[in-house]
């Protein structure tokens, strides 16, 4: 008979392992959106060296998108950072739902963090507040190895595949953010609580910096906190 | 150009891991009461909706809609209406968004 520690680290591994296969889907789409984003950022003039090294260490896809587009346009480095930091400002809130469900220090539940992008967070959330975090782990590392394939091969191929846009790519991003939501749209609550968040961020998109919007969509949560009248 | 670069990337990396820090080393480890848990659940829906409109139904700042919205549309109808994955619920849309420029 196992020990419960044991059961508990065959609870974690056996976590770990549906959230790799509940990935793979978003993996592949991931792979093409590096890519794209290889291409992009030595159209910008980044060096191929620079563009894997940013995928490496940066790991988030929209803010990569916007500090490029941003240096491409003869913008500052400052004004590239602040934009990503514009367009990841939503890993706040995702990390204030995610914080209670991660143990240990806080150095190490700030590494765990780092684990966080969108679709692992959405997959992860087991819907009652809180997070499978070894689910989190096993989904988002082959997000991560496509992440930087697809960066490795757009900013090596870049040259021969030319505008990006031509494939259709820019519709990736939205329909990969619709495939999450239409998982996570459960009942008439959830589809009122996105249908809200959709017309905040579209109130915004105009008047406020890119990021804002979809950062102030996450207020409209707060509709949680009126008391239930009844199970969801 | 190229020190804009490493100096963009290395401020990029430096936001991105204080803003991915931030929940985890203020909230870890602690039971939090059911009516926060409330919000918490709600903050996925609200959260990717507005990703979905900012992608696709604007163009950096400005709304926008384009081949890629009739694309993303034809995307997900093909999900919500058949068993598809979103594997080829993003094929659709790509494929659908390059043939509508191809048509332009």
């Amino acid at each position: 008979m196992p020990s419960p520690v044991e059961s508990a680290a065959e609870d974690s591994r056996a976590s770990f392992r549906a959230g790799v296969r509940a990935a793979i889907p978003y993996a592949a789409v991931g792979g093409l959106l590096s890519m794209s984003f290889g291409v992009l950022a030595r159209d910008a003039g980044f060096p191929v060296e620079a563009a894997i090294v940013m995928s490496a260490v940066v790991f988030a896809g929209s803010a990569q998108f916007a500090a490029v587009a941003i240096l491409a346009g003869g913008g500052t480095a400052g004004a590239a950072i602040a934009a990503a930091a514009l367009m990841n400002s939503r890993f706040l809130p995702m990390g204030i739902a995610l914080g209670p469900s991660l143990p240990g220090r806080p150095a190490l539940r700030a590494a765990q963090g780092q684990t966080v992008v969108d679709a692992s967070w959405a997959m992860a959330n087991r819907g009652d507040g809180t997070f499978d975090r070894w689910f989190l782990f096993g989904s988002t590392a082959p997000q991560y190895v496509t992440w930087m394939t697809g960066t490795t091969v757009g900013a090596l191929g870049g040259d021969t595949l030319g505008d990006t846009s031509r494939f259709g790519l820019d519709a990736i991003y939205p329909m990969f953010f619709l495939a999450l939501l239409i998982a996570e749209i459960k009942d008439r609550r959830t589809a009122a609580i996105a249908a809200a968040g959709a017309v905040v961020a579209l109130s915004l998109i105009e008047i406020a910096p890119a990021g804002i919007p979809v950062l102030a969509a996450s207020l409209v949560a707060l509709w949680g906190l009126r008391r239930r009248e009844q199970a969801a | 150009m190229t020190e804009t670069i490493w100096l963009t990337i290395a401020g990029c990396t430096v936001v991105t891991f204080a803003i991915k820090a931030f929940g985890p080393v203020l909230m870890g480890g602690r039971e939090l009461p059911d009516r926060v848990n409330g919000v918490i659940m709600l903050m996925a829906p609200a959260l990717l909706a507005a990703l979905v409109v900012s992608s696709a139904l604007a163009d950096g700042e400005h709304l926008h809609v384009g081949a890629d919205t009739a694309g993303v549309a034809a995307g997900a109808g093909v999900l919500v209406l058949t068993r598809a994955g979103v594997l080829t619920s993003v094929l659709v849309a790509a494929v659908v968004t390059a043939g509508l420029r191809l048509l332009a």
